[in-house]
C-alpha cells in the first residue's frame, strides 16, 4: 500500500463542556476522495479546522507524507499543500473576484497576471468566472467557484470541502462533481464533508463516520447503502416516516389564477398558478431553486398581497390579508432562509417563538407581552422537537442549522395550523433531524391540516407528499398523485410544458447567473 | 461692503492652511474605518496632540519635535481605545465618546501653565524662485512642510488602499473580519495598527492648529474639527481624494465666510457661520450617490471564537 497523504492519529480536542473530537484516527490516500460523515455537531468542522491550522489539537498527531504535521496557522497549512473551501464562504462581498483570490494566496502575482491565471484555471475546470466582478453580485454557485479557484491556484495536494453542496442547485452540483473528478484524476486528494449520503455514494472512494466526536466506523460508500451509513451516523436504527392512510377531507386551500410580480429584482414572476389542497393532504412542490418558490411562499404566507380571490381558505378570500391576519385564520408558513427570514438571528428563542406565535398562542394581552407564556411556548417547542440548546435564552444565531430548523418548523406545527406552507423544511439538516421533521409534517396532516411542502429534495417530496407538482419559470405543472410517479415523469414536469428540457433549463440558469 | 478687500490669492493660500488639520484627522480616521473600527475619539486625540505638541515645542523650542510628540501622544491615546475595543471587547461608540471626553479633560489639565505663551514659529518651506512666482508662488510654494505632508499622505493612503497588498488585507479585515480570520490574517493586529495610525494623524492635525494655524494654546481649541473629520469620512464615501476635496471645500468656505464677515456683507453672521457645514455636506452627499458604501464590518466587535 502506498503511504497515505495525510494520516490522522488519535486527534483530540475539547472545548469547555464538550469534547469535539475524541481520539479520531484515519488516513487519506493520494488521489482519494475521502468523505467525512456525521450529524450536526459530530465534530467534522473542528477536525478539518485542525488540519487547516485554525484550531490546535489537545493531543494526537498528524503525519503529512511521512513527516510530522503541526500547522500553527492556515498559512503553514497552505504552504504544505492544504486548501479549504469553507461551508460559510470566506469571501469579501465588496471586493473583486481577483482581490478575493489574492487574499487566499501566500505570494500572489500582480493583479493583471492573477486575472489571467483566474481566467485560465476557470476555463480549464469548466467554472466560468470573470475576475473583475464584485463578489457581492455573484450567485451562491459562482461564489463557491471563487473559493475553489482560489484553492486550485495554489496547486493543493489536499482540498478540504466543508458541505459544499448545501447552497447549490442540482445543476451546479453536477458541475462541481465533474470538477472534483477531474482534480482526483490529476492526483489531488479531497476531504469531502457532507451529510448528503447519495452524493457521497456517487463521489467518494472512502468514508469515515464521526458520531459525538468519535470515529465510529469506515466504509466504502459505493458498496454501502445510504440507510446503513445514516444508521452509523445516528447510532440507532433510523425511523422512516410513516404515513397514515386517512382519506383526504374537504378542500381547504384553493389557489386559482395566482400571478405575482417578484419583490426582489432577481425574483421570478408567478404565472397563473392553480392548485387546491384538501384537509389531511400534503402537496409537494418541486423544481430547481429560483423558479418561483420564494414568491409562492410569500403569496401564501401573506408577505406578498395578490389579486382578490387568488388565494382562498375554506372558501374565504384571504388574498388581501397580511401575515398576521392569515395567522389568525390558521394559515402559517416557515420560509427557507432560517437566519433573517424564519428567525431573527440575534433574538432569543423565546422572542423568536413570540414573533410568530403571539396571535395563535395568545402570548400578548392588550399590547403587553406575557413572557412566562412565551417562554413556556418556546420550551414546549424545544422539548417536543428535540431542539438541542442550553435553554430558551439562547440567541437563534447560536443554534446549529439543523437545530434551528427543528425549532422553526416546530414553532409553526405546534400552533395547530389549518394550512401550513414550508419551503425547504430539511435544508442542511442531518438525517435523523430530517426524519423527525418529516414525521411531524405527516402527523400534522393526519390531524387534518392542509400542507404545502416546497422542496428541491425530490426524495423527500416522494416520501411525504400525496400529490406532486413542479414549478418551472414561475409556472406550476399539472398536479399528479405522488405514488407511482417515475423519475422521468418528474423530470418532464420540472421541464414545464415544453417537453424534456430539464438540462437546458439548468444551463440557461447557469448562463443567466454568470451573465 | 467692500469685496475688493478680499485678495483671492491670499484666500486660497489660507484655505489650504485652514483645511490641513481637518484633512490630517480625516485621512487617519479613514484608515481606521476601512479596517472596520469606528473611533469617535478623533476630537480627543486631536486636542491631546495639540497640547502635547505645544508643550514639547515650547520646552524644547523645536516645532519639529513638537509635531513628533503630538503624533506619539495621539497614537498613545488611541492605544487606550484599541485596548478597550480590541481586547476588552468594549462597545466602540461608547469607548470613542469616552476617549473624546477624556482627551478634552486631560488636555485642559496639562495646558494650564501654557495659556498665553507663544510657541516657536514653524519655518515655512522657502523655495527660492518658485515662491516668487506671482499668484502661484504664494498659493503653492510658500507653506509650512506639514501642509505638503498632508497632501502627500492623502496620495500615499490612496496608493496603499488601491495598490498594496497590506491595503488589500486592511480592506478585507474591514469588510469581513470572520472571513479574514478564517484565511489566517491577524484581525486584531491589523486593527490596532490602523487605530494607532489614526491616532497619530489626529494628533498631528491637533498640533497643526496649536502650533501653526492659531499659534497659541486655549482650552478646547480644536472646536469640533474632530467631529467634522468623522462626518467628512462618511460623506466622502471612505475615499481619500474625496476627503481631500471635502476638507478643502470646508476650509475654503470657512475662510471665505470669515472674509465676507470682515467685509461687512449684509448676510446675518449665523448664516455665514453655518455655510461651510451645509455646503460641504451637500456637495459630498451628491457625490456619494454612487453605489459606494461603508465597510461591512464597521463598528462590529471581532472575537475569534474557536
Amino acid at each position: 500500500m502506498t503511504t497515505p497523504l495525510l494520516s490522522i492519529k488519535g486527534l483530540t480536542k475539547a472545548y469547555p463542556g464538550v469534547v469535539a473530537n475524541d481520539d479520531v484516527s484515519f488516513d487519506i490516500g493520494p488521489s482519494e476522495v475521502h468523505a467525512l460523515l456525521g450529524e450536526n455537531g459530530a465534530g467534522k468542522s473542528t477536525l478539518v479546522k485542525m488540519i487547516y491550522g485554525l484550531v490546535k489539537p489537545d493531543s494526537g498527531q498528524m503525519v503529512w507524507q511521512g513527516k510530522a504535521f503541526t500547522p500553527s496557522d492556515p498559512k503553514t497549512a497552505r504552504a504544505s499543500g492544504v486548501a479549504m473551501v469553507f461551508q460559510h464562504f470566506s469571501l469579501f462581498d465588496a471586493l473583486k473576484v481577483s482581490e478575493n483570490v489574492a487574499l487566499g494566496m501566500e505570494n500572489p502575482p500582480p493583479m493583471r497576471d492573477l486575472a489571467r491565471q483566474i481566467r485560465r484555471v476557470s476555463e480549464t475546470y469548466g467554472l466560468p468566472l470573470d475576475p473583475n466582478r464584485t463578489v457581492g453580485d455573484l450567485s451562491a454557485g459562482e461564489r463557491q467557484r471563487v473559493e475553489i479557484i482560489r484553492c486550485l491556484l495554489q496547486d493543493p495536494k489536499l482540498l478540504i470541502m466543508d458541505e459544499p453542496t448545501s447552497v447549490l442547485t442540482p445543476q451546479e452540483v453536477d458541475i462541481l462533481f465533474k470538477t472534483l473528478n477531474k482534480l482526483r484524476a490529476e492526483g489531488t486528494s479531497i476531504l469531502y464533508i457532507s451529510h448528503k449520503l447519495e452524493e457521497i455514494r456517487k463521489l467518494c472512494d472512502h468514508a469515515t463516520i464521526l458520531r459525538l466526536g468519535k470515529n465510529v466506523g469506515e466504509c466504502v460508500p459505493a458498496e454501502t447503502s445510504a440507510r446503513d451509513m445514516a444508521e452509523m451516523m445516528v447510532g440507532d436504527t433510523l425511523q422512516t416516516p410513516t404515513r397514515s392512510t386517512e382519506k383526504a377531507g374537504d378542500v381547504v386551500l384553493d389557489v386559482s389564477g395566482l400571478t405575482l410580480e417578484p419583490t426582489n429584482p432577481f425574483g421570478t414572476t408567478l404565472k397563473n398558478v392553480h392548485f387546491t389542497v384538501r384537509a389531511g393532504e400534503i402537496l409537494g412542490i418541486g423544481g430547481v431553486a429560483g423558479n418561483g418558490q420564494d414568491e409562492l411562499l410569500a403569496a401564501l404566507s401573506g408577505e406578498s398581497l395578490t389579486w382578490p380571490d387568488a388565494v382562498k381558505v375554506k372558501g374565504q378570500d384571504v388574498a388581501n390579508l397580511g401575515p398576521n391576519a392569515r395567522r389568525e385564520r390558521g394559515i402559517l408558513a416557515a420560509p427557507e432562509e432560517r437566519l433573517g427570514h424564519a428567525a431573527a438571528p440575534d433574538m432569543t428563542l423565546t422572542e423568536n417563538a413570540l414573533l410568530t406565535g403571539a396571535i395563535r398562542e395568545g402570548l400578548t394581552n392588550r399590547g403587553f407581552v406575557n413572557w412566562t407564556a412565551a417562554n413556556n411556548f418556546a420550551k414546549s417547542i424545544i422539548e417536543k422537537f428535540d431542539v438541542r440548546t442550553p435553554g430558551t435564552h439562547v440567541a437563534a444565531r447560536a443554534l446549529s442549522g439543523g437545530n434551528l430548523q427543528k425549532f422553526v418548523i416546530g414553532r409553526e406545527v405546534l400552533q395547530r395550523p389549518e394550512v401550513l406552507v414550508v419551503n425547504q423544511p430539511t435544508w442542511g439538516v442531518d438525517a435523523a433531524a430530517a426524519a423527525a421533521i418529516r414525521q411531524s409534517l405527516l402527523d400534522l396532516a393526519a390531524e387534518g391540516a392542509a400542507i404545502v411542502v416546497i422542496s428541491q429534495d425530490l426524495d423527500e417530496l416522494m416520501e411525504i407528499s400525496d400529490r406532486f407538482g413542479a414549478l418551472n419559470e414561475g409556472r406550476l405543472s399539472d398536479i399528479r398523485p405522488a405514488a407511482g410517479l417515475t423519475v422521468d415523469e418528474i423530470g418532464l414536469m420540472m421541464g414545464g410544458a415544453h417537453g424534456m428540457e430539464v438540462a437546458s433549463v439548468g444551463d440557461q440558469k447557469q448562463e443567466g447567473a454568470s451573465a | 461692503m467692500d469685496l475688493s478687500a478680499i485678495n483671492p490669492v491670499l484666500l486660497i493660500a489660507s484655505l489650504m492652511v485652514a483645511a490641513t488639520p481637518l484633512l490630517l484627522a480625516a485621512v487617519g480616521e479613514l484608515i481606521v474605518e476601512r479596517s472596520g473600527v469606528l473611533n469617535l475619539g478623533v476630537e480627543g486625540m486631536m486636542i491631546i496632540g495639540a497640547i502635547a505638541g505645544f508643550a514639547i515645542s515650547v520646552e524644547t523650542t523645536s516645532p519639529m519635535l513638537g509635531l513628533i510628540a503630538a503624533m506619539v501622544a495621539g497614537a498613545v491615546l488611541s492605544l487606550l481605545f484599541a485596548f478597550l475595543t480590541q481586547f476588552a471587547l468594549a462597545n466602540q461608540v461608547a469607548s470613542g465618546l469616552a476617549l473624546t471626553l477624556f482627551g478634552l479633560g486631560l488636555s485642559a489639565l496639562m495646558g494650564r501653565s501654557y495659556v498665553g505663551i507663544k510657541p516657536p514659529a514653524m519655518a515655512k518651506l522657502d523655495l527660492p524662485i518658485l515662491s516668487d512666482i506671482p499668484v502661484l508662488g504664494p498659493i503653492l510654494f510658500s507653506h509650512d512642510p506639514v501642509l505638503y505632508f498632508g497632501i502627500a499622505l492623502t496620495a500615499a493612503v490612496y496608493w496603499f488602499l488601491k495598490k498594496s497588498r497590506a491595503g488589500l488585507i486592511l480592506r478585507a479585515v474591514g469588510e469581513s473580519h470572520d472571513a479574514a480570520h478564517a484565511l489566517g490574517y491577524n484581525v486584531i493586529r491589523v486593527r490596532i495598527l490602523a487605530i494607532m495610525f489614526g491616532g497619530a494623524c489626529a494628533g498631528l492635525g491637533g498640533a497643526y492648529i496649536s502650533l501653526i494655524r492659531v499659534p497659541q494654546w486655549t482650552e478646547g481649541m480644536t472646536a469640533g474639527i474632530g467631529w467634522i473629520a468623522l462626518a467628512l469620512v462618511v460623506f466622502a464615501s471612505w475615499k481619500p481624494w474625496r476627503v481631500l476635496l471635502g476638507a478643502y471645500l470646508f476650509g475654503g468656505i470657512n475662510v471665505l465666510q470669515l472674509n465676507l464677515q470682515a467685509a461687512g456683507i449684509a448676510i446675518p453672521v449665523e448664516y455665514l457661520a453655518m455655510s461651510p457645514y451645509l455646503i460641504t455636506i451637500l456637495v459630498l452627499v451628491i457625490m456619494s450617490a454612487d453605489k459606494s458604501r461603508a465597510p461591512a464590518a464597521l463598528g462590529r466587535t471581532f472575537h475569534a471564537s474557536q
